[in-house]
């Protein structure tokens, strides 16, 4: 069916979850899209495009995955929706690639059938082969091929010459892939499946020449992190020892870029006139260069993140955490969107569209901002580093500890407030919990090395666009109309003049509300922003010295415990409420997200501020 | 070794058996433990189960494993 060189074919990337759909699609479309080895990475639609050898154009379809044509959960439904051509203002695609993980044949092959079933062109990618042979699986391709009466292609979708032979025969299919009718669709029973697995069952005892032994490692990990007892011992030790790692590992190279943007401060400060010589290195350096400071802890915190994920640990520690998760009234696998929410409450938000149940997936929505997400991290290494002290507890760095604290406090109240809202705003049954546990992998590094530079490239792009845009801003209006008798005459003294009562009792000063205003927008801004706003302040003494040491002599302790309580539940991010409007659809659920976290934010800051005024009075 | 039948959460640790058939009583749920991989003949084991109460377990079923809550394990029925 190849209707020339000019003309758009579509294929879309089908099959069980987990099996290198979306690898395959990075390779070939040079996309960045994010993978990892737990089911339900890729929970919505996206479209790429590559030539195939021939010189044929395709408009390539990456699909979450699916086990069936029953599924249920939003990313399920999209998939199905696509393949079957029901997307508004879309044609079925011309041809199917249906993805197998080899190793897996014997469970998973009735899913071919299922989807074969539906009458599209398709062809079968048996992926993982290297992983099968490892194994010592084989395979009689030819017989699977005839039985299945659709072309078979062996693969290693995470190599590049595993997808250029895909490629190869991508152009052969294209050409032959026959035209055929949509077949009405089936109503999917037990009874259906029943008869299909038998086939698909009598089918793998044909073509499965030698079996798999099963991966002996995989087998002998889960029996320590799986343990009932070891596994979750293990489980808080990794976490514990990634925030220790944040800590004490980021200290030194922290330390340096600190120091590199003091002595630039200093030197560009003496620039000609004056006023550029302000703009310059009070508001751009002070302000970008604060948050730049955290590149090296940002970048520990995602290699352990994505270590995690693409380990095939994930689905382990939603295992481990199902039974307390289901106290609360959640499902384990809503675990895996809230530890995606240590990086970014955004696409954890989009994770919880794997959750079945409605309720459920508002659930997990509503406490996702809750995970202290990694624009976090500037806001409270930089109280930490100033109010305590850098002292050991034992083995333990003590400002890990705090940090450690605040992780706890924020996972706490997300699990205190799933609990109550499962018992009053989304009450409902408990749901089940069925998820495949992935062989474990060992990353590549080269994969590993793009996807971290990725991740903390959004970091260093948003400290080049926004923060730079907002540093500058700031410094005009924390500099004019009259800057004679300190920030209290300026626009920015203005505005934060009316807003400061309601923040005194919490005690921010001034300057904290000023730098509050510009980081609704981002939680790491306000530490630009009181960068900008302190270096201004600054007398000719304190110019060299770092943000933290400005804050030790302008703040109280109450003050800094107050401002880290008020960060731990203020939804102080334009980009999660937005996620949150479009993945609930409501603006109700939305304006009581950000009111109830508010809330809350200013209720911990008050209590923390009166005690610690008590202590210390 | 004489053919017991029982449901799967019945099972113990590292004690193989064969799927010999589904409950009636949740058919969604049914067609989604067939879909994600149980079958009547299919060899299942137990790996593990969480702390309290047995739950989740982490079942092998042919060279997959797969995670499950008590009451799903009730709905599949095994002959050891």
């Amino acid at each position: 069916m190849s209707l020339g060189p000019d003309s758009k074919l579509r294929v879309a990337l089908i099959g069980a979850p987990n099996t290198g759909k979306t690898t395959l699609f990075n390779g070939l479309t040079g996309g960045r899209a994010k993978t990892g080895n737990y089911p339900g990475v890729t929970v919505e639609r996206r479209t790429g495009h590559f030539h195939t050898p021939k010189g044929q154009q395709v408009e390539l379809v990456d699909l979450p995955g699916i086990y069936g044509l029953a599924g249920r959960t939003l990313d399920e439904k999209v998939a199905i929706e696509a393949i079957t051509g029901q997307i508004e203002g879309e044609t079925a695609p011309d041809l199917l690639l249906i993805f197998l993980n080899a190793t897996t044949l014997r469970t998973h092959l009735h899913n071919v059938f299922e989807l074969k079933a539906l009458g599209r062109p398709a062809a079968l990618v048996l992926n993982m082969m290297d992983l099968a042979k490892r194994d010592g699986m084989e395979i009689d391709i030819a017989a699977l091929e005839n039985a299945l009466d659709m072309p078979v292609i062996p693969c290693n979708a995470a190599r590049k010459a595993g997808r250029e032979a895909l490629m190869q025969s991508v152009d052969a299919l294209l050409e032959d892939a026959a035209v055929s009718a949509n077949q009405p669709r089936k109503e999917i029973t037990a009874g259906t499946l029943k008869t299909m697995q038998r086939d698909a069952r009598s089918l793998a005892n044909k073509v499965i020449v030698r079996e798999a032994a099963m991966n002996t490692l995989t087998r002998q990990l889960d029996s320590i992190f799986l343990h009932p007892l070891i596994g979750p011992i293990i489980l808080a030790s990794v976490l514990f020892f990634m925030f220790q790692a944040v800590y004490a590992w980021a200290n030194y190279p922290m330390d340096f870029i600190d120091e590199m943007f003091g002595l630039l401060h200093t030197q560009v400060r003496g620039i000609q006139p004056d006023w550029l010589g302000s703009l310059l290195a009070d508001g751009v350096i002070a302000g970008v260069g604060s948050v730049l400071v955290f590149l090296p802890q940002i970048i520990i915190l995602f290699a352990f993140i994505l270590l995690l994920e693409s380990s095939g640990y994930m689905g382990r520690a939603a295992f481990l955490m199902d039974e307390l998760m289901r106290r609360t009234g959640l499902n384990g696998r809503a675990f895996i969107p809230l530890l995606s929410s240590f990086a970014c409450a955004v696409p954890g938000i989009m994770a919880a569209r794997t959750i079945e149940s409605e309720r459920d997936r508002l659930t997990t929505i509503m406490v996702a901002p809750l995970m202290t997400c990694s624009a976090r991290l500037p806001v409270y290494t930089l109280i930490i580093a100033a109010f305590i002290p850098r002292e050991n507890v034992g083995i333990f760095n003590m400002q890990g500890l705090v940090m450690f604290a605040l992780y706890m406090a924020g996972i706490f109240s997300a699990v205190i407030i799933a609990f109550v809202l499962r018992k009053t705003l989304t009450k409902g049954e408990t749901q089940p919990l069925l998820m495949e546990l992935p062989s474990y992998k060992l990353p590549g590094l080269w994969d590993f090395t793009l996807a971290l530079w990725q991740r903390s490239w959004v970091f260093l792009r948003r400290a080049g666009t926004v923060i730079f845009a907002v540093a500058i801003a700031l410094w005009f209006l924390a500099s004019f109309p009259n800057s004679e008798d300190g920030i209290r005459g300026s626009f920015a003294g203005m505005i934060g003049s009316v807003l400061e009562p309601i923040f005194r009792p919490i005690g921010f000063s001034l300057e904290t509300v000023i730098a509050l205003v510009p980081g609704m927008a981002a939680r790491e801004v306000v530490v630009a922003a009181m960068g900008t706003v302190y270096a201004l302040q600054g007398n000719e003494d304190q110019v060299a010295n770092s943000l933290s040491q400005v804050l030790q002599s302008a703040w109280t302790l109450p003050t800094a415990l107050s401002f880290l309580a008020w960060y731990v539940f203020a939804p102080q991010c334009f980009a999660t409420i937005a996620t949150v409007r479009r993945e609930t659809n409501s603006r109700g659920w939305t304006i009581f997200m950000v009111s109830y976290l508010f809330a809350l934010a200013y209720a911990a800051a008050f209590i923390t501020y009166r005690t610690a005024l008590l202590f210390t009075a | 070794m004489s053919k017991k039948r029982k449901n799967l959460n019945e099972l113990k640790p590292r004690e193989a058996a064969k799927v010999s058939g589904f409950s009636r009583l949740n058919e969604a749920m049914v067609i989604k433990l067939r879909e994600i991989g149980f079958a009547e003949g299919d060899e299942v084991e137990v790996l593990g189960r969480g702390i309290f109460g047995g739950t989740p377990l982490s079942v092998r079923v042919n060279q997959t494993v797969i995670a499950l809550r008590l009451p799903e394990a009730r709905l599949v029925e095994v002959d050891s």
